[in-house]
């Protein structure tokens, strides 16, 4: 997925339709990220001005959630559930085998690709599970992974 | 005339290749120039089954599968359209055993419907309790559910009614209802197929509460792992508005009821409903002390209806049928039915959907042939990452609140793993306080620190070092935890590593190898 480069002017554009919302700095955030990919730093200080919140306030939400990104993604990603019911099917086999394959190790950010760990995409019957660029794969093996 | 073929559109089943499938009949019906019309139904729980296709004939619908995409061809040499034989052949689906044991009373519609067919909706009984609701007052709904017994899925088991009468009891000028769509649980997916399948049951119970309590603005709180039903059910909310279910007047009454899904974002304690309610007033997902309710001050200080997906679900099916009928499942004071979810290393996963009371046993083996690797079951967890692992003196359990809580574990939101003689309890206790290190929202000491301190110390159990010294400190530890954290993160980790150190101790005797 391409994502333009971050600009103030767009940035505003994604948060007019926002100003009515009860409680809108997670979902200010979000929309951020989903425009630009990521939330730029200078992300922080619009939304706190947008909303008169405290930059204080933005930073601490956009630092607890494990989904909000402060630098843009790798072209690719990975992402392996290695929550229990996925483990109790070999998800931890499979995470050495995938980082023994790309030669890359999970949980560290390279510059063309991200492999992380999940926890639960709700495909629990069919694991291990993993999403790759967004698609789901159930009874996932080294070779769907990265195919 | 246009032979039906159902094709699930369920993500589990897409994550095997149910679109592909779906593709290749199309295909393979223009090639052989036959009239078909394929409806993308959800599931039907059966997800061992998936690719789950089902043909729409004169004695009903016939099932084959599990289909992957290159049988699609000799299903039709097979003439699956008038129901032929295949080697994939199920017969009829409501005659295929694992169905035909279940209950289903939540997931009544689940699997059989278009999911964003209003029509097909209220052609299998939908809305029959909206339209019920809407002529009754608040004190009447809420008295039906509270004798229905229908108590919270989502893991707490707290009396519907009560909560529901304490939020409609609450003077204030603005009332929410909030659906606990957080299903962060390894081992749940029950809320997740709901919504993907039959989104309009939600709706239509979230309604009720409404008109129930006199609300007029729901949320419905759900998952970024769940795209899918993040979008379905922006859609069914859609179709909803438009067809007069939502809106200014629900149904044409008096109520208005305007609902809206705000999406998670990545974190598991925010499944806790106060952390729900930070979270969805935009903040950090850090959890609230009780008291206030969230009844009395919830979601913007205001009295809220928090419910799990599961139990809003079960509304409709209480108020269109009547308490006495939903009441009637079950046994002690878990009455009607519990949707379980069988997962991990199962030959037969999916959902079941049965009156409590249904042992353990007939679970896993009856319904779920056991392992998928065909090696000895050996472990159990029952109720998510916070829920206890049985070993198999456990089976005869029956499964219903006071019963598991009695056999030292807890329900939960209904989730059943299983694992196979390869597994090591010990090295599951440590990612029990890793996975609670992780998601701990730092509010209470115990939780944020213990939890490190807790997989440090197992990893010191499971190296050798001081062993029998280090059980006890991790003991200590568990009853720190357990006192000392405001929620069930840290309040319930203690119980995936107490339940496998008591049934596995053999696993916790320091390196000396089973």
């Amino acid at each position: 997925m391409s994502y333009p480069s971050w600009s103030i002017e767009e940035a505003t554009r994604v948060l007019s339709p926002l100003k009515n919302v009860q409680g809108p700095v997670l979902i200010a955030l979000q929309a951020v990220q989903e425009r630009f990919g990521y939330v730029h730093e200078d992300a922080v200080g619009l939304i706190a001005e947008t909303f008169n919140v405290s930059r204080a306030d933005v930073h601490g939400v956009l630092t607890y959630y494990h989904d909000l990104r402060t630098s843009p993604a790798p072209a690719r990603s990975i992402q392996i559930c290695v929550a229990e019911a996925c483990q109790s099917v070999g998800s931890r086999e499979l995470v050495t085998a995938v980082e023994k394959k790309l030669g890359k190790k999970i949980d560290e950010t390279y510059a063309d690709i991200e492999i992380k760990s999940a926890y639960c995409f709700g495909n629990c019957a069919l694991g291990p599970s993993a999403m790759v660029d967004g698609e789901l794969i159930g009874r996932a093996s080294v070779e769907k992974v990265t195919a | 005339m246009s032979t039906v073929i159902y094709v699930p559109n369920d993500s589990a089943a897409i994550s095997i290749g149910a679109d592909q499938v779906a593709a290749l009949i199309a295909q393979e019906a223009v090639k052989r120039s036959l009239d078909v019309t394929i409806i993308r139904n959800g599931t039907r729980g059966a997800l061992w089954l998936e690719t789950l296709v089902e043909v729409l004939t004169s004695q009903g619908r016939i099932a084959y599968g599990p289909v992957q995409p290159e049988d699609v061809s000799s299903l039709f040499d097979s003439d699956f359209l008038q129901g032929g034989a295949h080697k994939l052949s199920l017969g009829l689906t409501e005659e295929i055993a694992w169905f035909a044991g279940q209950d289903r009373v939540t997931y009544k519609r689940v699997g059989l419907i278009d999911p964003l067919s209003l029509k097909d909706y209220e052609a299998h009984g939908g809305l029959v309790g909206l339209r019920k609701a809407i002529t009754q007052n608040g004190s009447e709904i809420v008295a039906e559910v509270t004798a229905s017994g229908l108590r919270g899925r989502g893991g707490a088991g707290f009396p519907a009614g009560i909560k529901w009468k304490t939020v409609l009891d609450a003077p204030a000028d603005q009332k929410y209802v909030c659906c606990n769509a957080d299903e962060g649980d390894s081992g749940t997916f029950a809320d997740r197929i709901l919504i993907e399948a039959d989104p309009f049951t939600l709706i239509e119970g979230m309604a009720i509460a409404a008109v129930a309590v006199g609300a007029t603005q729901g949320f419905v709180y759900l998952r970024s792992e769940y795209p899918t039903a993040i979008t379905r059910m922006r859609d069914a909310i859609a179709i909803a508005e438009k067809a007069g279910v939502l809106g200014s007047s629900v149904l044409g009454s008096k109520h208005a009821f305007n609902l809206e899904v705000r999406v998670g974002a990545g974190s598991y304690v925010c499944g806790e409903e106060t952390a729900m309610l930070e979270s969805l007033e935009g903040k950090r997902g850090v959890i609230r002390s009780k008291p206030p309710l969230p009844a009395i001050a919830g979601l913007f200080g205001k009295p809220t209806i928090i419910n799990n997906v599961l139990t809003l679900a079960s509304v409709p099916a209480v108020i269109a049928d009547g308490a006495a009928a939903y009441a009637a499942r079950g046994t002690g004071r878990s009455l009607g039915t519990q949707v379980f979810q069988l997962a991990g290393n199962i030959a037969r996963g999916g959902v079941i959907e049965t009156a409590f009371g249904i042992t353990l046993e007939t679970l896993v083996h009856t319904f779920g042939g056991g392992t998928l690797s065909g090696k000895p079951l050996r472990a159990v967890q029952i109720g998510g990452p916070l829920g206890a692992y049985f070993n198999s003196s456990h089976l005869g359990v029956s499964m219903d609140y006071e019963s598991l809580a009695a056999a030292g574990g807890m329900l939960g939101h209904g989730g059943v793993v299983l694992f196979d003689d390869s597994v090591d309890l010990a090295q599951q206790a440590k990612f029990a306080m890793e996975f609670c290190a992780l998601e701990s929202c730092g509010k209470c000491t115990p939780c944020r620190l213990g939890s490190t301190r807790g997989a440090e110390t197992i990893q010191k159990i499971i190296s050798g070092v001081d062993v029998p010294a280090n059980k006890l400190l991790l003991l200590d530890l568990c009853d720190v935890m357990t006192d000392g954290s405001l929620c069930a993160m840290g309040g319930l980790t203690p119980l995936p590593v107490k339940s496998a150190m008591n049934n596995f101790p053999e696993d916790f005797t320091g390196g000396a190898k089973k």
